[in-house]
């Protein structure tokens, strides 16, 4: 490997896998008879076992948070926060990200051979919720001799997993960041993820989920969900700073090609995921955000939910994010602060929209650092 | 902003029963909560609407919640505090009889600190200059200052009288947080910087 890495990256890492062959049971009633989950982990975990840092992964993610694979240019999804000297320190921390169960980079999913039938799982893998999720990352955390977290820690559907970790495993979490998170998805929220559903499933190429079998992928709808889901991730701010209403060959031309370059743009976006994500994937992503209800259980009041609590969190939303506004967050702080729970609150002034958690945004840097600093020597990290 | 603020802090100290809740609005850096944990074992929030501060609060080791106080308390539940204190903020805040009131809905008891625009110093600079006063607890020009509603102690005292609310306890201070018979016998003329505990009185 010539390659050359930036000094404050994890640099080259492997995705490392897990085997599980004890059933684990899911929310849905189903089971899965044994299943793997992929992760990556970064940075060293200590004698006493007490720095390990579980990163939760949002919708479209996977285990490759961050540092680079052999050969590739881009690195891990939150390559922002997490390596040497930056919020999550791995000079510090023992950092693990898992793919999700469902997930369509290695851990067990709907490309994966359902070992019943001997073909892949396709439609038929069952759908699974953000309970699910972390009840087998608490599997893994055994298969890595973890008995506590320093923290769990993520953005969006990750802040709601790391939400779901201080409820279901107490003893289990020190602290929990939750950022541009929400308790609970708002109606607009599930409208938005059922459109990207319907795109989809009327694909006539998706065979009602049996695409693999076909050898085919439903490309358009795969394409479709994605853009229609980025538009929600940016801000109209940041759309127009970054596009504007430019076009392409500096004229209107009169018909429904590519015209302005906010258009070619989305375009790319949707092709491009079409190549690394997977539909039926993406279906039970987003049915998991539609699903998580943490106050269902609990004659929908959050502050109940959450009274079990013992990790403190750390909650941040950014101002120019729509798809889970800065109320949303409020709406978990005040769920904390009815219980006297410790939490702290900051909303950063960005304008990137829902996706400023991926982004160094300085003031975000700063106050993520100084928390994690806290965990860090509260473990003697 | 004064440089030292520990005697102020001292003294509201003082007036805290050991393991209080505590919210703390306009809590800067989180000084005071820290130094009332120390001292008085309290635990609780600090308000605060500057990103820097809520950043400094964070590395002091203080649960911070960002807020901005002109929207009043509505985050926290009726009762849910002993104390509710608020230095050096009052005059900075868009509504402060009804954040009085507030402080009160949150919380048993209300500490507030301000500073006296009553004080001989600032009546002289105005009588002699003609011009907006400034001192150490004032150090700001008319234009950019964060104090948009300066009162006195007389003014204070007559809004807490109107307001039902009723103050268990007083403390002036001259300019160098000293505490000086002068200002004790003529609070509105001497204090540089006021303090008050106040609760709800009872109808």
């Amino acid at each position: 490997m010539s390659q050359d890495f930036p000094a404050d990256s994890v640099g080259l890492v492997t995705p490392r896998q897990q085997h599980f062959d004890q059933p684990l049971e899911l929310d849905c009633g189903q089971s899965l008879p044994e299943f793997d989950l992929v992760y990556e982990s970064y940075g060293t975990l200590n004698e006493d076992r007490s720095n390990a840092i579980l990163v939760a992964h949002a919708l479209s993610g996977s285990h490759h948070a961050a540092g680079y694979h052999a050969g590739a240019h881009k690195p891990g999804w939150w390559e922002a926060c997490i390596g040497p000297g930056k919020p999550i320190d791995t000079n510090r921390f023992f950092v693990v990200c898992s793919n999700n169960l469902g997930g369509c980079h290695g851990s067990t999913g709907p490309l994966s051979t359902n070992p019943l039938t001997g073909r892949p799982y396709g439609a038929a893998f069952p759908i699974v919720t953000v309970r699910d999720w972390v009840r087998s990352q608490a599997r893994l955390a055994d298969a890595l001799g973890i008995q506590r977290w320093a923290a769990v820690i993520g953005g969006s559907l990750g802040g709601m997993q790391a939400m779901q970790w201080a409820i279901d495993y107490p003893d289990r979490i020190a602290h929990a960041v939750v950022i541009a998170g929400a308790p609970k998805l708002s109606a607009q929220n599930i409208a938005f993820n059922e459109v990207a559903r319907q795109a989809i499933l009327t694909d006539p190429e998706f065979h009602e989920g049996h695409y693999a079998d076909e050898g085919v992928i439903p490309r358009r709808g795969l394409a479709l969900a994605r853009m229609i889901g980025h538009i929600t991730y940016l801000s109209d701010d940041a759309m127009r700073a970054k596009f504007g209403r430019e076009l392409r060959e500096g004229k209107i031309n009169f018909n429904y090609e590519v015209e302005f370059q906010v258009e070619s743009y989305l375009r790319h976006q949707g092709q491009s995921f079409v190549d690394r994500f997977d539909a039926t994937t993406y279906l039970l992503m987003t049915k998991a955000l539609d699903y998580f209800d943490p106050a269902a259980n609990f004659d929908d009041d959050l502050s109940r939910a959450l009274a079990g609590v013992k990790a403190g969190f750390l909650v941040l939303s950014f101002t120019s994010d729509w798809r889970f506004p800065p109320s949303r967050s409020r709406e978990i702080v005040k769920a904390l602060l009815d219980t006297d729970k410790s939490v702290s609150y900051a909303d950063i002034v960005a304008h990137h929209g829902h996706d400023a958690f991926l982004m160094p945004v300085p003031e975000y840097l700063g106050i993520f650092s100084a928390y994690m600093d806290r965990v860090g020597r509260e473990v003697g990290a | 902003m004064s440089q030292d603020l520990s005697p102020e802090f001292r003294m509201i100290s003082d007036w805290i029963k050991p393991g209080s809740r505590v919210l703390d609005l306009g809590c800067g850096d989180g000084r005071l909560l820290g130094y009332l944990q120390d001292t008085r074992q309290v635990t609780g929030y600090g308000l605060e609407i500057d990103q820097s501060n809520i950043l400094r609060c964070v590395q002091n080791g203080i649960n911070v919640i960002h807020t901005d106080l002109d929207e009043g308390l509505q985050d926290f539940d009726p009762d849910s505090f002993d104390y509710v204190v608020m230095t050096q903020t009052l005059q900075a805040v868009h509504y402060p009889d009804r954040l009085l009131e507030e402080m009160l809905r949150v919380g048993r008891q209300g500490i507030v600190t301000f500073p006296n625009f009553a004080h001989w110093r600032l009546r002289l600079h105005l009588a002699l200059h003609g011009r907006m006063p400034m001192s150490s607890a004032l150090p700001h020009a008319w234009y950019d200052t964060p104090n948009i509603h300066l009162c006195t102690v007389r003014d204070f005292e007559a809004l807490c009288a109107e307001r039902q609310i009723g103050i268990l306890q007083r403390s002036v201070t001259t300019a160098y947080f000293q505490e000086s018979l002068t200002a004790r016998l003529m609070p509105n003329l001497f204090a540089s910087v006021a303090l008050y505990r106040f609760e709800k009185l009872k109808r």
